[in-house]
């Protein structure tokens, strides 16, 4: 557990001696704030339901930006080396990296907590959306860490580790709103493995165990292929 | 403490390191010497658990390291070769970093990062990033990395390549003060430096043991004869060669070249052992050849070495 806490620990901290954790939170700010802001008024309404339709995309690619280094610096400067012959298991390094890029995650979105603040002040706020779209966030944030860990643990390269976790997390975001490019047959599988529609439940405020089990399953299979990847050097 | 036991490392069908077996007793401190690509790395990573052996078997203690790799990790210290550590992390932050890894409760890790930046000489630069440092110096953060946990093994790959005089002569005192009590597993291609540092020398050759005994026995009984150099002058060729292959020991006496008109140099090979030199001072004295040089060529590492490691 130790090594675990030690790891995860040395890599937040890394995020924010360096200029990144505060370059991806404005940028994240920035998009969110005003594509969410621009129509908020047009609309009409006192909800965050535009927010948060719109986290699975721009986390499609903000993730993989914070995870991207994770491991491919390790692996260009060799220091996984010096890493792996501490007495550390697999585990423990890619499960401290996780909890790492998951608590970043928290990081980003921990200022849009504002958003529904200043909402309630401006009308009636149903704040059971709101609880189960950030809960859904952190779901959707620790499975695209989760992949990006994956794409990083493949790769020398932090450029291609990017390119690479943004195409699969943009995949999922969109394949179950492109059913009709897919035969009949595969519709089912198909809508089920899209990020979006199970996040949007959540969002709802409606919690189904089907969704829960989704993030699960994808995290944990992002996990284990990474420390596959990593045995495997 | 350590055995080796037929231990093989392919890379995709290219043989590294191919059935070596040695054994390492507790407080020796062993090199492994080789020309590069010889397979110290691959061996010296295979013994702190970071590469799997294709086959073979390595013991630490009453650990395999098959089984208990993590183990035999918390024994280990490691100093990977040219000391690859985060670079933008600060000395201070880093030695932490590695002590709670390492299970080390705070009080004893400010301790110990306290007394190890002073074996280490690192006192005055706990505050600098690591990326920011001189080779020497991360060198030496690599050493107190790897004797955070004062670990009873103590691996080195390479701890003083590319680095400059001084600093060589540094970090092999840091290891020499470090020693007591310890065992260490070093690698070097540098012959010196295995002679300075170390008690016994494995010598490496494509992926083979060629050569495993102590620095001293290797250096005495390494099967060549010592040769002694002298310079003569107005001395006629025959004459000096006819006169040194009378005296007791010599077994050869062969003319190398002059130096001028009147001087001539002359490589004597004598008997394993023997030490002539007086005997042929005595000798040329009762002549009127002036005598210029006199010198007994040491048979060292770097002979023995070559003589191992030679292409044929």
């Amino acid at each position: 557990m130790r090594p675990l806490i030690g790891i995860a620990g040395k890599e937040l901290k890394d995020y924010f001696v360096s200029p990144i954790a505060y370059i991806v939170i404005s940028v994240f700010l920035l998009v969110t704030g005003w594509i969410f802001f621009t129509t908020f008024f047009l609309f009409n309404q006192a909800d965050m339901r535009n927010f948060f339709n719109l986290l699975p995309m721009t986390f499609s690619f903000v993730i993989p930006a914070v995870t991207m280094r994770l491991f491919s610096e390790e692996l260009s400067v060799g220091s996984l080396e010096t890493l792996l012959t501490l007495p550390v298991r697999f585990s423990d390094v890619v499960m401290g990296k996780f909890v790492a890029a998951v608590l970043f995650t928290a990081a980003i979105l921990a200022p849009t907590l504002a958003y529904p603040v200043v909402i309630s002040l401006l009308g009636d706020l149903d704040w059971g959306p709101v609880v189960g779209g950030y809960a859904g966030a952190l779901l959707l944030g620790a499975s695209f860490c989760a992949i990006g860990l994956l794409a990083s643990a493949l790769t020398r390269n932090q450029i291609i580790a990017f390119i690479l976790g943004a195409v699969i997390c943009f995949s999922l975001t969109v394949i179950d709103k492109m059913l009709f490019f897919f035969p009949d047959s595969l519709l089912g599988v198909i809508a089920y493995l899209g990020a979006g529609t199970h996040f949007e439940n959540i969002a709802k405020g409606v919690i189904d165990s089907r969704d829960l089990l989704y993030f699960f399953s994808v995290t944990f299979i992002g996990l284990y292929a990474a420390t596959l990847a990593m045995q495997e050097r | 403490m350590i055995e080796v036991e037929n231990l093989s490392k392919y890379y995709d069908g290219f043989c590294a390191v191919n059935r070596i077996d040695f054994s390492v007793q507790k407080g020796e401190i062993v090199g492994l010497l080789g020309p590069n690509g010889a397979g110290k790395t691959s061996t010296l990573r295979m013994l702190t658990g970071y590469l799997s052996p294709t086959s073979g078997n390595i013991r630490v203690k009453e650990y395999s390291i098959r089984d208990d790799a993590l183990k035999i990790k918390h024994l280990m210290g490691y100093l990977p070769e040219s000391a690859p550590l985060y670079r933008a992390m600060l000395v201070y932050d880093y030695l932490d970093f590695v002590a709670r890894i390492r299970g080390l409760d705070e009080d004893k890790a400010k301790n110990r990062i306290r007394a190890l930046s002073e074996l280490c000489g690192l006192t005055e630069i706990m505050h600098f990033s690591i990326g920011e440092l001189s080779r020497g110096l991360r060198q030496r953060v690599g050493l107190a990395h790897a004797m955070m946990s004062d670990p009873e093994i103590l691996i080195l790959d390479e701890p003083t390549s590319g680095l400059d005089p001084n600093q060589i002569v540094e970090i092999r005192d840091i290891i020499r003060r470090a020693a007591k009590e310890k065992t260490i597993i070093l690698s070097t291609h540098i012959l010196s430096e295995a002679e300075a540092t170390c008690d016994r020398v494995i010598i490496i050759h494509r992926g083979k043991i060629v050569a495993d005994d102590d620095t001293r026995t290797l250096s005495e009984i390494s099967g060549l004869d010592q040769v002694v150099t002298l310079a003569l002058r107005h001395a006629p060729a025959e004459a000096a060669a006819e006169r040194l292959k009378g005296i007791d020991g010599v077994l050869d006496v062969q003319e190398t070249g002059k130096i001028d008109s009147e001087t001539l140099v002359l490589k004597v090979r004598c008997r394993e052992g023997s030490d002539p030199r007086e005997a042929i001072y005595k000798s040329v004295k009762e002549t009127d050849w002036v005598l210029l040089e006199l010198h007994q060529e040491t048979q060292n590492l770097e002979t023995i070495f070559r003589e191992l490691t030679r292409e044929d």
